[in-house]
C-alpha cells in the first residue's frame, strides 16, 4: 500500500476581507462575493513566504507521519512564488526539519499545480521503491495586481504529505494528468503580478483540464461520482470548482468539506492540497476522495484516495485546517494589507 | 555580506541545536565547547522544546533599519519548557496583547533580508497561544 503517511497544512492568521478590498477600488463587496462566492481571505505576514509556510506545513507532517525526517529521500515544493529566483526552497526547508543532506530537493513550478505535481513525483519514487519516504509539498504567497480581479482571491498557505508504504493514512488508489498549451494566465521574468486572459482562463482552460483529468480518471479506475465520499478541486474562486463538481455528477455534499476558498482565498499550489487536508481532518477509515488540481499554462492532475484506520491515529498530532480557519484571525484594512504585500514602492 | 556567518548559524537559528553537558545535565544555547558549571568537554545535542512562557518583553517603537517598517513589535525573553532562555521577536500579534506570563510558542519565520538582491535570513520567532 502506497500513499499518504503525513499530512499538514499552514495558514497565516491575517485575513482581509473582500469589503476592504471592494471599497478600494469603488466596487459592490456584495455582488464580489455573490459573483465569486469568497468572503476574506489569508495575508501572510511581511515575515512568512513559501518557504515558512513549507516549513510548518511539513512539520505537522512529520508530526503526523512518526517518521525519523532522515528517512525522507526527496523534497519538492511547488509554488509559484519561491522567495529566490535562482537558489530552491526546499534546501532551507530540510536544514529546519532535520532531513537530508542524503535527500533529492527540487522546486516546482506550474501556476497553480505545482503543488500537486510535488505530490504526484514524491508518490511515484515510492512507488518504484527508490526511497522509503518522499515529501511532496504545495505552497504560495500568491499576488493579484491591484484592482485586478485577482486581488480578491490571492492569498497565502500551503501543505505538505508524505508519502510511504508503512502506516499509510490515505492510500493513493489511482492517478491521471491532462496538460496542454493554453495561454490562460502567465508572469514573464521579472514582472510583479501574473496577467490572464479573463474569461478564457474558464471554459477553455480551467474546465476544460479539471474535466478531462477527472473523466479520464473515472474511466481509469472504473469508479462512478457515487462511489466517493468527498472531492475536492482547485479552487480559484468560490464557483468554479462547484460547477466542475456538478459537471462531472459530484453534489454539493461531497464537495463541502474541502471547499474552503470562501474563508481562505485562492492559495494557487496550496489550493486543492488544502482542500485534501481539510478532508483528511473528518473523513473516516475507507472514505474515498476525489481529487482534481488545476494550474494555469495549463494541466490537471487527479488522485484517488482512500482513507485507512490510520487516519484516526494521526489526524489529532497536529492542527486541523478548519482550526487555522476560524481562529487568531488578524483582519487587517487595505492599508495594511498594501503594506504587508508589498504593493508599496519604498524609497531603498 | 552575511552569508558565511548565517550558514554558521543555521543549526541553532532553524533547528534550535542546543548542547547537553552528559556529566551535569545543563543545556547551553548556542552549544559551548566547555561546560562552565562542571567543566566538562562532553555534550550531546539535542533540539529545544519549541514551546515556553514570556518572561519579559519590551515594545520597539522606532526600530533599526532592516525592522524600521514592522513597528511597533515585541522583542522577549522566552523560558521555553526544557528551562533554556532566549530571546525572540513576538509575530502575529499587536503588542497591547502581550504580556509577562504568556505562553508562546517558536516558529519559523524570515527575521531580515539584506536588501533587495541579498539573502533571506530565517530563524525562530515567537507567536502567542
Amino acid at each position: 500500500m502506497i500513499g499518504i503517511v503525513g499530512y499538514g497544512s499552514y495558514l497565516p492568521r491575517y485575513r482581509i476581507k473582500v469589503d476592504q478590498i471592494a471599497k478600494q477600488w469603488g466596487a459592490d463587496p456584495e455582488s464580489i462575493k455573490r459573483g465569486l462566492q469568497l468572503y476574506e481571505k489569508t495575508v501572510p505576514g511581511l515575515d512568512e513566504d513559501t518557504i515558512t509556510i513549507s516549513v510548518e506545513a511539513a512539520k505537522y507532517a512529520l508530526k503526523r507521519a512518526r517518521i525519523d525526517p532522515q528517512k525522507i529521500g526527496a523534497v519538492y515544493i511547488g509554488s509559484e512564488s519561491h522567495p529566490y529566483a535562482v537558489k530552491p526552497s526546499g534546501t532551507v526547508l530540510i536544514d529546519a526539519l532535520g532531513i537530508g543532506p542524503h535527500v533529492h530537493v527540487a522546486s516546482y513550478e506550474f501556476a497553480c499545480k505545482a503543488g500537486t505535481e510535488a505530490m504526484f513525483v514524491a508518490y511515484s519514487l515510492v512507488k518504484a521503491s527508490e526511497m522509503d519516504y518522499a515529501l511532496g509539498i504545495g505552497a504560495d504567497t500568491s499576488q493579484g495586481a491591484p484592482g485586478d480581479a485577482l486581488e480578491y482571491s490571492a492569498s497565502a498557505g500551503g501543505s505538505a504529505f508524505i508519502m510511504g508504504k508503512e502506516n499509510v493514512a490515505a492510500e493513493i488508489l489511482f492517478t491521471n494528468s491532462y496538460t496542454s498549451d493554453t495561454p490562460d494566465f502567465w508572469r514573464r521574468e521579472g514582472e510583479f503580478y501574473p496577467r490572464h486572459a479573463g474569461r478564457f482562463t474558464g471554459e477553455p482552460a480551467y474546465f476544460k483540464h479539471i474535466l478531462n483529468a477527472g473523466k479520464n480518471l473515472l474511466e481509469k479506475s472504473g469508479m462512478s461520482p457515487k462511489d466517493f465520499k468527498f472531492a475536492v478541486f482547485h479552487m480559484p474562486n468560490g464557483k468554479f470548482p462547484q460547477e466542475a463538481g456538478k459537471k462531472l455528477g459530484f453534489t454539493k455534499e461531497q464537495l463541502e468539506a474541502g471547499w474552503i476558498v470562501p474563508w481562505m482565498g485562492n492559495t494557487y499550489s496550496g489550493s486543492s492540497p488544502t482542500g485534501l487536508s481539510a478532508i483528511l481532518d473528518l473523513a473516516k477509515p475507507n472514505d474515498k476522495i476525489f481529487m482534481v488540481s488545476f494550474g494555469s499554462g495549463a494541466g490537471s492532475d487527479g488522485f484517488i484516495f482512500q482513507v485507512t484506520d490510520e487516519i484516526e491515529k494521526v489526524r489529532s498530532l497536529a492542527p486541523k485546517v478548519k482550526d487555522m480557519l476560524d481562529n487568531n484571525k488578524i483582519y487587517l484594512d487595505y492599508g495594511e494589507y498594501a503594506k504587508f504585500r508589498r504593493k508599496i514602492i519604498l524609497n531603498e | 555580506m552575511i552569508s558565511p556567518r548565517y550558514a554558521r548559524e543555521i543549526p541553532q537559528r532553524y533547528r534550535l541545536e542546543a548542547g547537553r553537558c552528559t556529566v551535569c545535565n545543563a543545556i547551553y544555547f548556542p552549544p559551548r565547547l566547555i561546560c562552565p558549571n562542571c567543566k566538562s568537554k562532553s555534550f550531546e545535542e539535542i533540539k529545544l522544546n519549541e514551546e515556553g512562557t514570556l518572561l519579559t518583553f519590551t515594545i520597539i517603537r522606532v526600530g533599526s533599519e532592516k525592522f524600521s517598517k514592522e513597528v511597533p513589535y515585541a522583542v522577549g525573553i522566552i523560558e521555553l519548557k526544557d528551562g533554556v532562555r532566549l530571546t525572540a521577536q513576538l509575530a502575529d500579534c499587536a503588542v497591547d496583547k502581550v504580556e509577562i506570563g504568556a505562553k508562546v510558542k517558536l516558529v519559523f519565520r524570515k527575521i531580515q533580508e539584506e536588501g533587495k538582491w541579498g539573502l533571506h535570513c530565517y530563524g525562530y520567532k515567537a507567536i502567542l497561544i
